[in-house]
């Protein structure tokens, strides 16, 4: 539940920083509620295959007969099930807090539903990279967020253009194709980095 | 015959031959690079005229479009020779990835402090948040991650494979950022055309800017070949060659 609480925490932060006023938080909702997920999809996921290392089930699971891009697939899902899921229900509330319209929240929830799994499937390939380093914790920024880009620019563009009233079915659209694109290569890339870390 | 046919080619594979390979050619490309740099100069300070709409101050073209370039080439340069090196398992391959990304690093830090300070006299402003400042940003932020993971590992052989697989991720995400960020936002000028009849640049200019990218080419060759060898050097140290050519 780390991830869900560092996302109220940092959504909260704003308008203390900022100012309480309405227009302002209307105007930054969609880009603090962004940058927030973004953030708490980053928290703890450099031990996703830490105590799998530590422990020699790693190894196990890369001799196994099952291919491991499907097993780095299903590992990825369920972390996004611990992690996106519960951002995913808490952004239309810390939207209500930030005096983001109603009436858009559909829109909201679908771009952080499918933007954080296009984040945990990035988070995943560096979280493997990093999986045989001590200081992996201090590598994951730098190492996902200049690839988290473009899922920060189209989630928070489908949010504001639905917030505006606009129809927020592009950037949606291009979420949905990152995220497709995502699933069909990342597991590759990870299983790559999980044998490059195996091999150190 | 055809056994030998890719003999030049198992050659690069071994590192005191490309380290004496390297050693060769420095000096040539530094050469070429140091003469097309002071013709290009010389061409774009003195000899073109100053800018229609921009007197003197669009002079900076002169460093700022061939580092730009650069600094794009040089992933090029990254990801080839990290797939090469992943793929064939080839040593010398993630060497030159190493030597070549704070080189990458470099040209891509002078593009955006070149293009800072033309923005400045241009825009009114030292920075705005356009399509290709950002994307270029990101690109140093690229950089910056491949050079700390490839380093963070004790064992060089880990942190080649780690920063070539970090690499191949990064050039397959390097379009989609760019054309995210092209959507959020732009202020920059577009492409202008070099070539043709229709040429939008004059050849008093287009003289001294191309001298000026094939000089910063061979720059980046005469660097590349410089940071390989001293790369070389630092992983085979235990090396009775290395000893050798240090002596």
């Amino acid at each position: 539940m780390m991830p869900a609480m560092f996302f109220v925490l940092v959504t909260t932060l704003f308008p203390l920083g900022l100012s309480p006023q309405p227009e302002l938080l209307r105007t930054i909702a969609p880009g603090v509620v962004w940058v927030a997920a973004l953030l708490a999809g980053l928290i703890g996921q450099e031990s996703l295959f830490k105590s799998d290392y530590e422990d020699g089930c790693l190894e196990q699971l890369v001799l196994s007969a099952m291919p491991l891009p499907l097993i780095a697939a299903t590992r990825v899902a369920s972390h996004w099930i611990v992690t996106g899921l519960p951002v995913m229900i808490l952004a239309p509330l810390m939207g209500l807090l930030m005096d983001y319209p109603t009436q858009a929240m559909g829109s909201l929830v679908l771009s952080v539903a499918l933007g954080t799994l296009t984040l945990s499937l990035l988070g995943a390939v560096a979280a493997a990279l990093t999986v045989g380093l001590r200081q992996g914790s201090m590598l994951m920024p730098i190492l996902v967020l200049p690839l988290a880009v473009p899922v920060l620019i189209f989630g928070a563009e489908a949010a504001a253009r639905a917030a505006r009233g606009e129809d927020a079915a592009g950037a949606l659209y291009l979420l949905a194709a990152m995220l497709v694109l995502g699933i069909t290569l990342a597991p590759f890339a990870i299983a790559a980095a999980v044998r490059v870390s195996l091999e150190s | 015959m055809d056994k030998y046919r890719w003999a030049w080619f198992h050659r690069f594979g071994s590192p005191p031959y490309v380290y004496r390979i390297a050693g060769l050619w420095a000096p040539w490309f530094a050469w070429v690079a140091g003469l097309s740099m002071v013709a290009g100069l010389y061409g774009g300070l003195w000899a073109s005229p100053p800018d229609y709409q921009q007197g003197d101050g669009f002079r900076i073209i002169y460093v700022h479009v061939p580092s730009a370039y650069l600094s794009m080439m040089c992933y090029g340069v990254v990801a080839a020779a990290s797939a090469i090196g992943l793929i064939w398992r080839m040593k010398i391959a993630h060497t030159v990835a190493v030597a070549a990304a704070p080189l990458g690093a470099s040209f891509t830090f002078l593009a955006l402090i070149t293009g800072s300070l033309w923005g400045r006299p241009m825009w009114g402003t030292y920075w705005v948040w356009d399509a290709r400042l950002t994307s270029e940003l990101i690109l140093l932020f690229l950089y910056l991650g491949f050079i700390a993971l490839s380093r963070a590992y004790e064992d060089s052989r880990s942190g080649d494979r780690a920063g070539a697989v970090l690499a191949l991720v990064g050039v397959v995400n390097l379009p989609i950022i760019h054309y995210s960020v092209v959507w959020w936002s732009s202020l920059h000028q577009g492409s202008t055309k070099f070539f043709g009849n229709d040429a939008e640049i004059q050849t008093s200019m287009l003289v001294p800017l191309l001298l000026m990218i094939f000089g910063f080419t061979f720059l980046f060759a005469a660097c590349l070949a410089k940071r390989v060898q001293g790369e070389l050097l630092e992983r085979e140290r235990h090396s009775a060659w290395a000893a050798e050519a240090v002596r």
